[in-house]
C-alpha cells in the first residue's frame, strides 16, 4: 500500500500521528511529513486506523 | 412496521460514523439514518471557523446523498425527529411511524443553550448548525457590530472571524476567567490575552440582563448596566444533550446534563442499544470515572466503536481516549490533550510575542493534560505519553528538552 496526503486538505490536526507515530509527524511548521509511505505488516492496520481518523479526510490508501 | 436492522437516530458525526463502521465490518442487514435536520450530515468544526471567513462559503457536506443511499445503503431519513423509544418492543417512534431494531445507536448529539427571553428577536444567534452559521455568517456580510455572549471556544472563534473582516467585536463573559472548565483558570486568562492583542472588547464577570431591540437586536445589556449597541448576538454558552425523546424510555440519563449513561463499551441500560458522540457519558478507564466529552475525535471514534458493539453481540470493545480538541483563533492554532482537573500547571514555555506556548498539566506523579498554541508538533507525542500514563518527571523533561531543540 503506499499513503498519500492532500496538502490543501490537511490542517496539521495530527490526529494521525497519534494513531501512528511511526508514519506521520506534523512539523513545527505546521506541515505532515509521512514518514514511511509505504508501510508493511501490521504497520498497514495503523495507516487505515489513520486514514480513518484524519478529520480533514486529507490521507488516502492506494492498494498496490 | 420493518423488522429489525441497525437504526442510526442523528445524522452527525457520531452517526454517519456508526454506518460507516457497521457495513466496514461487513454488516449487510438493514441499516436507517435517522436525523431533524432537512440537511445531509455536514461537519461542525469549520461552521465557526472557513464558513465564517469572507469569500465564497462551502457547505461542508461529508457525503453525497448517492453515496449514502447507494453506496452504502442507507435508508436516509432526513428532517426527521425521533419523537420515543421503547426498549421492549424494540422500536423507534418518528411521530406515528414506528422503526424497529435489532441495534440501536443514540447519537443526537447537543444542541445549543440560548438566552430566555430572545425568541424571535432577529439577529439574535447561537452556533451550532448549519442554518445558525449561514444566519451569522450573512449578518457578517453585512458588516453587523457584533456581541458575542460568551467566550468558549466557539464564541471565541466567532470573535476571531469578525475581527478578520475588520468588524468591532465585544466579548462578554460572565465568569471572570474565560475557559475555566476547558483548560483552567489561569491559561483560561492568558488564552484570553489573544482577544485583547486583536482588538476585541472583552468584559469580563458581565452577565446579560437583556437584549433590547424591536424586531431585530439594538443593544444588550449587561447586568452591570453597560449597554452595547450590536446587530448581530451570537451566543456561545455551551450545550446540552438532546435526549427530550428519550424521556421516559426507561434510559439512564444524568440527572444533570440528561445526557445518556454509558458503561465501557457505550452500551445503554437496554439491550442492544448504544450511544455515541456529544450526547453520551461514558466511563473512562484512563480518567478512572465518567467523561462526556464535545469533541471532533471522540464523537467520531464512539460512533464508530458503538456500531461496532451494537453488531457483536459477545466481544464489546471499551472505548478509551485521551480527549483531544483544538480551536483556531486568529493566527493561533490552539490544541489540548487530556483532562484538565490538574494539581498544578506547569508552563514550560511562553514565547508569547511568538505566540507560542506549552504548559503541562500534573495530578499526583502524572501528566493528566497538556495545551500548546501554534507548537504542532509537540501536542500528539504529549497525548501519547498521557495515555500510556507517563509520569510528571518524565513529561517535564520530554518538554523542555524539545522546546530547547
Ligand atoms: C460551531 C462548532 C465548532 C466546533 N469546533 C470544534 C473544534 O474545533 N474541535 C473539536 O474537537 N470539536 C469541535 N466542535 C464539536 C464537534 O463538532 C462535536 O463534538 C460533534 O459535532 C459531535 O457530533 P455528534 O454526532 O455527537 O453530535 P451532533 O453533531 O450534535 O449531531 C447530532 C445530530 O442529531 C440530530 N438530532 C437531535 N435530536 C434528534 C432526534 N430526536 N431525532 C433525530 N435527530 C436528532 C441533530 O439535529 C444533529 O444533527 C465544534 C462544534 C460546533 C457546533
Ligand atoms: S490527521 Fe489529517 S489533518 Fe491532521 S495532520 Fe493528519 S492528515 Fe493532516
Amino acid at each position: 500500500m503506499r499513503i498519500t496526503v492532500d496538502r490543501s486538505k490537511c490542517t496539521a490536526l495530527g490526529v494521525c500521528e497519534s494513531l501512528a507515530p511511526e508514519l506521520f509527524e506534523v512539523q513545527e511548521d505546521g506541515s505532515l511529513i509521512i514518514l514511511n509511505e509505504r508501510p508493511e505488516g501490521s504497520l498497514c492496520s495503523a495507516a487505515r486506523e489513520a486514514v480513518e481518523g484524519c478529520p480533514t479526510e486529507a490521507l488516502r490508501i492506494e492498494e498496490d | 412496521m420493518e423488522k429489525d436492522g441497525l437504526v442510526v437516530v442523528g445524522a452527525s458525526l457520531a452517526g454517519l460514523r456508526a454506518v460507516e463502521s457497521a457495513r466496514r465490518l461487513g454488516y449487510s442487514g438493514r441499516i436507517t439514518l435517522i436525523g431533524a435536520e432537512e440537511h445531509l450530515p455536514y461537519d461542525r468544526p469549520p461552521l465557526s471557523k472557513e464558513f465564517l471567513a469572507s469569500g465564497e462559503p462551502v457547505d461542508p457536506v461529508f457525503r453525497a446523498e448517492r453515496a449514502l443511499r447507494e453506496e452504502l445503503g442507507v435508508d436516509l431519513r432526513l428532517g426527521r425527529y425521533a419523537t420515543g423509544l421503547d426498549c421492549r418492543q424494540r422500536v423507534v417512534r418518528l411521530g406515528d411511524e414506528e422503526v424497529s431494531y435489532s441495534a440501536l445507536v443514540i447519537a443526537t448529539g447537543a444542541q445549543a443553550r440560548t438566552l430566555p427571553d430572545t425568541a424571535g428577536l432577529r439577529g439574535v444567534h447561537a452556533l451550532r448548525t448549519l442554518d445558525d452559521a449561514r444566519s451569522v455568517r450573512e449578518a457578517l456580510d453585512a458588516g453587523a457590530r457584533t456581541v458575542i455572549v460568551g467566550a468558549g471556544f466557539i464564541g471565541s472563534e466567532v470573535a476571531s472571524a469578525a475581527r478578520k473582516r475588520g468588524l468591532p467585536v465585544t466579548l462578554v463573559e460572565a465568569a471572570t476567567v474565560p475557559l475555566t472548565r476547558s483548560v483552567g483558570s489561569e491559561m483560561g486568562g492568558l488564552l484570553a490575552e489573544l482577544h485583547r492583542r486583536q482588538g476585541v472588547d472583552l468584559r469580563l464577570g458581565a452577565g446579560v440582563q437583556r437584549i433590547d431591540g424591536s424586531g431585530s437586536a439594538e443593544s444588550v445589556v449587561l447586568t452591570n448596566g453597560a449597554e452595547i449597541p450590536a446587530d448581530l448576538v451570537v451566543v456561545g454558552i455551551g450545550a446540552a444533550p438532546c435526549t427530550g425523546w428519550l424521556e421516559g424510555s426507561g434510559i439512564d440519563l444524568d440527572p444533570r446534563d440528561k445526557g445518556v449513561l454509558c458503561d465501557s463499551t457505550l452500551a445503554v441500560n437496554a439491550p442492544g442499544v448504544y450511544a455515541a458522540g456529544d450526547v453520551c457519558h461514558w466511563i473512562s478507564d484512563l480518567f478512572r470515572g465518567r467523561l462526556r466529552l464535545e469533541h471532533w475525535t471522540s464523537a467520531a471514534e464512539q460512533g464508530s466503536l458503538a456500531a461496532r458493539n451494537a453488531l457483536s453481540l459477545d466481544d464489546a470493545k471499551p472505548y478509551d481516549t485521551v480527549p483531544y480538541f483544538w480551536s483556531d483563533w486568529y493566527d493561533s492554532r490552539i490544541q489540548f490533550v487530556g483532562e484538565p482537573h490538574a494539581d498544578d500547571i506547569q508552563v514550560v514555555d511562553k514565547e508569547w510575542e511568538d505566540g507560542k506556548l506549552l504548559a503541562l498539566y500534573r495530578k499526583a506523579d502524572r501528566l493528566v493534560a497538556a495545551l500548546t498554541v501554534n507548537r504542532p508538533t509537540l501536542i500528539m507525542k504529549l497525548r501519547r505519553m498521557i495515555a500510556s500514563r507517563a509520569s510528571w518527571q518524565e513529561a517535564v523533561e520530554f518538554a523542555e528538552e524539545k522546546v530547547r531543540n
